[in-house]
């Protein structure tokens, strides 16, 4: 059973286009991933999945029901935002219980899943404090425990990471990782990050401009995109394209390969020069210049390469991707 | 830290013209003040003298307290300022809400339409506003000058509010509305709580010239029920003589409630009007 299913789903703002033709269906415990540059429309597909926009046209499906003319509360989902969106005038206990009291369910359901969610999230010592008594990341570990107490069929993440320093990010991540495990709820999440869609998701749903690109597992996608844009958007650092000229090649008019694909080698096809090299410890990048391309090289392990120095890259065959002129993947 | 703010030549200038407005501008206050407790011959002799155990008087007070029902006229001033700035807060609080939050058909219209009230000064309408009252049977009671002061104090409340309104995060009140609050609760329990320095900037900005007024007092309620204080002060101004005695006095009594109201706004006002620069 699939847990939401939205049919040739369109949403303009007057005359702009946001939405165009989307189709896309999310099984029962899975894991999706929206992902795209920003203004690509991934937010406001959610915003039309919780009922705060209304489509266009389309048919939009939560569960089995059709939920287009249903209210955000009675569509069964929850949502989580990147600004936390907390109450400011309730402590963490009545943020949390606000939607069950609503819904009219009973005190005694209320406590039982505030406690279960406070203990999950580990909120226990906060309770009682108000919003601006917490920090970042504590906000938004009520905001997700808002979400939980409502046991919705389909959680919504709106970027939840994106206020988050780098360490709390990670920590954040691998938080709302085992939550879906443990909850194995349906969840749909919004980022313009592809480092989180990569580490999160089961399927992952490429937006540009209010069109599905791709969809698919991350290593589906990252060994096997579709076009140009997906294979430059997914993976760190970004694939390297150049044309299929520099090589003398006719097959295809740009080639891409992947930065880890690279190596220094003698025999290798590109002749580079070097104009930046940085040295994180466990690898290297290595910037360069090849005819006027600028080209990334992710080389394992510590290299002593210095900027200006002229290098020789090569790499398999087999590595290669090739593109048309008009971004489209020749296989 | 900046280097200018803490220039000790530069604060002391910026103290140094603070302190010079404050003192133009409660010039006049305490003028009127200190002649209030004075002889009327006293008043004249020497306008700017503290009074002293010679020139000391409370005839003033005395002549307002015995004179026309000074504590209805109070009441009145009170009644219709605390009504109208509850109505105007209300309504345009709302109309304020529609405007930054919903798209509909001729949002921006009725946007410039409210704003226009800003531009025209309603005392234009007064003849209109004196024959709709007639009409209505409304002339000499309160509710003229409530009504007539709501229309008045409704376009810059709209105005500012709405301003405000669209700074409150739509995160929030989408999360209400997931959470399954009515907008009627989204409004007054997000949204209200969050604009309330605006709330009080308005609440200011329409209290005083409404406590102040006489042209529609004089116009629309000058039966002895429904005088307003400034209206009722003006019986000791005549033609010929003017009890200024009296008058000093009233006008020192009228500030009370006016200082009273603002000093509970205030606090409210001046967040109200820094923020944004400090968050």
């Amino acid at each position: 059973m699939s847990a939401l299913t939205l049919k040739k789903v369109n949403k303009s703002f007057g005359n702009v286009h946001v939405l165009k033709d989307v189709d896309i269906e999310v099984q029962n415990g899975e894991f999706v991933v929206f992902v795209g540059p920003s203004g690509c429309g991934k937010s406001t597909l959610l915003r039309v999945i919780a009922g705060l926009e209304d489509a266009t046209s389309g048919e939009v499906r939560i569960g089995d029901e059709l939920v287009n003319n249903t209210p955000p509360s009675k569509r069964g989902i929850a949502m989580v935002f990147q600004s936390y969106a907390l109450y400011p005038h309730l402590n963490v206990r009545k943020n949390m219980s606000l939607a069950l009291k609503q819904a009219g369910q009973s005190k005694a359901v209320i406590d039982a899943r505030v406690a279960e969610a406070s203990r999950m999230l580990n909120l226990d010592p906060y309770l009682d404090r108000f919003p601006s008594e917490l920090s970042g990341g504590q906000r938004q570990r009520v905001a997700i425990g808002r979400a939980i107490v409502r046991e919705p069929k389909l959680f919504l993440f709106d970027e939840p990471l994106s206020n988050l320093d780098a360490a709390l990010r990670m920590n954040t991540r691998i938080e709302i990782a085992n939550l879906h495990r443990q909850l194995g709820a349906s969840m749909i999440y919004v980022t313009h990050d592809q480092t989180e869609a990569m580490t999160l998701a089961d399927k992952i749903v490429v937006l540009r401009d209010g069109r599905v690109e791709q969809v698919g597992s991350p290593m589906e996608l990252y060994n096997n995109p579709a076009n140009q844009f997906v294979a430059g958007f997914l993976g760190s650092p970004a694939m390297n394209f150049f044309p299929a000229a520099i090589l003398d090649e006719s097959d295809g008019d740009i080639m891409g390969v992947r930065p880890e694909d690279l190596y220094l080698s003698d025999k290798g096809k590109l002749g580079a020069n070097v104009e930046h090299v940085e040295h994180l410890g466990g690898d290297t990048n290595v910037i360069a210049q090849v005819n006027g391309h600028q080209i990334t090289a992710r080389l394992f392990g510590q290299h002593d390469i210095d900027a200006g120095q002229n290098v020789r890259l090569g790499f398999k065959p087999e590595r290669i991707f090739r593109f048309d002129a008009a971004g489209a993947r020749l296989s | 830290m900046n280097k200018a703010r803490t220039n000790p030549f530069n604060t002391a200038m910026m103290h140094g013209a603070l302190i010079l407005y404050v003192l133009i501008a409660l010039f006049p206050v305490f003028v009127i003040l200190i002649n209030s407790f004075k002889t009327r011959k006293a008043i004249f002799r020497e306008p700017l003298a503290l009074p002293d155990a010679e020139s000391f008087s409370l005839i003033g007070y005395q002549t307002v307290m015995k004179q026309g029902d000074f504590f209805l006229y109070f009441q009145n001033s009170m009644i219709v300022t605390v009504v109208t700035l509850f109505f105007v807060l209300m309504f345009g609080a709302m109309a304020a809400f529609a405007l930054s939050e919903y798209r509909f058909k001729g949002n921006m219209l009725m946007g410039l339409y409210l704003a226009l009230g800003i531009m025209i000064p309603i005392r234009i309408g007064t003849v209109a506003i004196l024959e709709l009252m007639v009409a209505t049977g409304l002339v000499n009671s309160l509710w003229a000058l409530i009504l007539v002061y709501t229309a008045q104090g409704l376009p810059l409340a709209v105005f500012i509010l709405s301003e405000f309104m669209r700074q409150v995060s739509d995160d929030l009140k989408n999360a209400g509305r997931i959470d399954g609050l009515s907008e009627y609760t989204i409004f007054f329990r997000l949204v209200l709580p969050l604009v309330r320095p605006a709330m009080a900037t308005v609440a200011v900005f329409n209290m005083i010239p409404i406590w102040n007024d006489l042209w529609f007092p004089l116009i629309l309620a000058p039966s002895e029920e429904t005088k307003t204080l400034t209206l009722g002060s003006q019986v000791f101004i005549g033609q010929f003589v003017t009890d200024w005695n009296a008058v000093l006095s009233a006008l020192s009594m009228a500030i009370l409630p006016v200082l009273i109201l603002y000093v509970i706004f205030s606090r409210q006002l001046i967040r109200g009007i820094t923020s944004g620069a400090v968050k």
